[in-house]
């Protein structure tokens, strides 16, 4: 950086004393973010300890256990800590990669739209539109969701047949994987619009020009150069929506469903009406039952669970953005 | 010398962008200053697949707008149809209808302190860390380090956030900041809530505030230097000043993100729809030490998955919260629109 000069300004705010200040705030906050990662993971070990592995996989009724969980804290003879996170797991994962995979089809081609082809009025209602549905909170979204979109789903899409075929295992009430569906991707495409859209921009023009000069119309030329040279940012801010979207956990509580089911893709397109429930929301729900010390470690568990994850999703996106970035431009 | 030529570049681009050169069908930002725009060559000769892409894209961009519009004007013909003024001066009350559980003035009060509380502890650590991090930056590791520090704050999922709120506020070291019985804390208070919200927002104060610093070119700074500023003064008295609107820009940002939160809300403070003062401390002390409510945990409560189940309070409610995140969108704006115009130096 620049020479130092000596300070002339008075002790109080000599150069040594303010960066003497400001890195002490610095290393508070490295030292905040990792007091935070261990406690989250030292509170959620027993958890994980009593059950080793099956702690993701499948078995008996979540619900249930949960239940069981926060009761023994009072029955004294010992506490129960058997949960297997499995049909919560997989709701993440198909709420979320539904989301994520809708919303990034949909933030291509907005983005694509923005910057090329929309004309100017259009690209100036559409931003602001953009910014905004980034900026509603979570919860409007999903009153919005339990009000609208839940009782239309419930009352006009699922037939009287569909629901009489699962009466015995689940009833469908329109709280379903299709209305987090729904609602997620409207949350998370914003956020990878403003993404791409920035990276879009910055792709060299001489790259897009070269094409168009071949002879290559500019719907071609968009996605074949600038959309490709844009990759390494696609894959960033794709990264971000997913871990958006796993840590979203007030809407998805309020539309889910409140049990933890697991739709079956193999049942057919019927699991899409199939209530579930993710990770993020069973730590709302339980919240109250804290004050039991195996439930709190089972809550904690979860919550490492989605910090791991996320972190996971952080280091491939960065890796997979720096294979990338070799041949990209932004 | 490298830096100064990408300072140029971007600089150039910015301009461009100002001028509206991007989107009209030109391609690539730096063109914007060149005269004749509509040469551009109509989507005749595309194949089918090209044309229906363009379609799609207009498809999309279309239902975009008609879902923004969609949500505004649902909930502004409900905020109208639903909404009394005097659910803003009512505090929530026991009732088993709508007619009887009174207002969610403390909720709208709750938000407000809230915003308040946290923005006041976000915005000066975030803006120490993005001073920090541009001015000064040494060792390089533990920059890196810092840098990975917001980042990964920044994706910390607000839940998991809410739940390490819990057991740091839950200490008995920290009892004072919230409602202490028979030595157990209580651990939900506003100073609980509004730390862990002041949290979610650093990171979006941070990134503007360095975006601000590192768009003030090099020689502002070497001309202080070089009336004989130390580089803390030059920080105060010039940079600062300087990128006074992209602060901002972060602080309502932040803003946004803290009154629009619910899970931290629901964990740390709302155990109930009023005002629970603690008894026996000062005035404004009692409040922040007891537990509270906001709008968004009042929407959430309200809705019928929450245990009010009152649609028409929530309605109104959320009504209120989108107005409030309205005007801060368009406050947000504003000084956007200033802070390109004036902050930029480079002529």
């Amino acid at each position: 950086m620049e020479e130092e000069l000596q300070p002339e300004y008075g002790p109080k705010w000599s150069d040594q004393r303010v960066e003497r200040m400001l890195g002490a705030l610095v290393v508070a906050m490295v030292a905040l973010l990792l007091a935070l990662i261990v406690t989250v993971f030292v509170n959620g070990w027993p958890s994980f300890a009593h059950n080793g592995l099956s702690w993701f996989g499948p078995g008996g009724n979540v619900d249930d256990q949960l239940n069981e969980i926060s009761q023994s804290a009072e029955t004294g003879a010992g506490y129960i800590y058997t949960f297997h996170a499995w049909p919560l797991i997989w709701s993440t994962i198909l709420i979320c990669g539904g989301a994520v995979i809708f919303g990034l089809v949909t933030a291509l081609f907005i983005s694509v739209f923005l910057i090329e082809f929309a004309p100017i009025w259009m690209s100036n209602v559409l931003r602001p539109v953009v910014r905004f549905l980034a900026s509603v909170p979570s919860v409007i979204y999903g009153l919005l969701g339990v009000l609208v979109l839940v009782p239309f789903i419930g009352n006009h899409l699922i037939t009287e047949h569909q629901k009489a075929s699962v009466a015995g295992i689940i009833s469908l009430t329109g709280y379903s994987l299709m209305a987090a569906v729904i609602i997620l991707t409207i949350m998370i495409a914003p956020l990878m619009v403003s993404i791409f859209t920035d990276a879009l921009s910055s792709v060299k023009p001489g790259w897009l020009e070269g094409s168009l000069a071949l002879g290559v119309n500019r719907w071609r030329t968009i996605w074949k150069i600038g959309v490709r040279a844009a990759r390494p940012a696609i894959v960033a801010g794709t990264v971000l929506a997913l871990a958006r979207a796993i840590g979203e956990s007030v809407m998805l509580a309020m539309i889910s469903g409140s049990t933890a089911f697991a739709p079956n893709p193999a049942d057919g397109l019927i699991f899409i009406y199939e209530p579930s429930r993710p990770l993020a929301p069973t730590i709302v729900k339980s919240v109250d039952q804290l004050s039991s010390p195996p439930a709190k470690a089972t809550l904690f568990a979860i919550a490492s669970f989605l910090l791991f994850s996320g972190a996971m999703f952080s280091l491939a996106g960065a890796a997979t953005r720096r294979a990338m970035s070799k041949y990209g431009a932004a | 010398m490298e830096q100064s030529t990408t300072d140029d570049r971007s600089a150039v681009e910015q301009q461009a962008a100002l001028e509206g050169g991007v989107p009209g069908g030109v391609i690539g930002p730096g063109e914007g200053n060149q005269a004749p725009t509509n040469a551009v060559e109509g989507t005749s000769t595309w194949s089918l697949v090209d044309r229906l892409g363009l379609a799609f894209c207009w498809f999309l961009g279309l239902l975009f707008c008609a879902i923004a519009a969609a949500i505004v004007i649902y909930l502004l013909v409900q905020g109208i149809k639903f909404l009394k003024l005097s659910e803003l001066v009512t505090p929530a009350a026991a009732g088993f209808t709508e007619g009887e559980s009174g207002g969610f003035s403390d909720a709208f009060v709750g938000t407000l302190i809230l915003g308040a509380m946290g923005i006041s502890m976000a915005l000066p650590i975030g803006v120490a860390v993005a001073v920090w991090l541009v001015e000064y930056g040494r060792p390089r590791p533990l920059a890196r380090v810092t840098e990975l520090t917001i980042e990964a704050i920044a994706g910390i999922p607000s839940i998991v956030l809410a739940l390490f709120g819990t057991v740091i506020f839950t200490s008995t070291a920290l009892g004072f900041l919230s409602r202490t019985n028979e030595g157990v804390v209580f651990g939900r208070s506003f100073f609980a809530a509004s730390s862990m919200l002041a949290l979610e927002a650093l990171p979006l104060v941070v990134a503007s505030t360095r975006e601000g610093l590192n768009a003030i070119p090099r020689h502002v700074r070497e001309a202080s230097y070089a009336v004989g500023k130390t580089k803390a003064a030059t920080t105060r008295r010039i940079l600062l000043p300087t990128c006074r609107p992209q602060i901002a820009t972060g602080g309502m940002l932040g803003l946004g993100r803290i009154i629009g939160d619910t899970a931290i809300i629901v964990v740390l403070l709302g155990a109930t729809q009023n005002f629970a003062p603690v008894e026996g401390a000062p005035f404004p002390l009692d409040y922040l030490r007891g537990a509270g409510t906001s709008l968004t945990n009042f929407v959430y409560e309200a809705s019928p998955t929450g245990n009010l189940n009152q649609p028409q309070k929530a309605y109104a409610a959320a009504f209120v919260l989108l107005l409030m995140v309205l005007g801060l969108n368009a406050a947000t704006d504003l000084v956007h629109r200033r802070a390109r115009k004036v902050g930029t130096w480079s002529h």
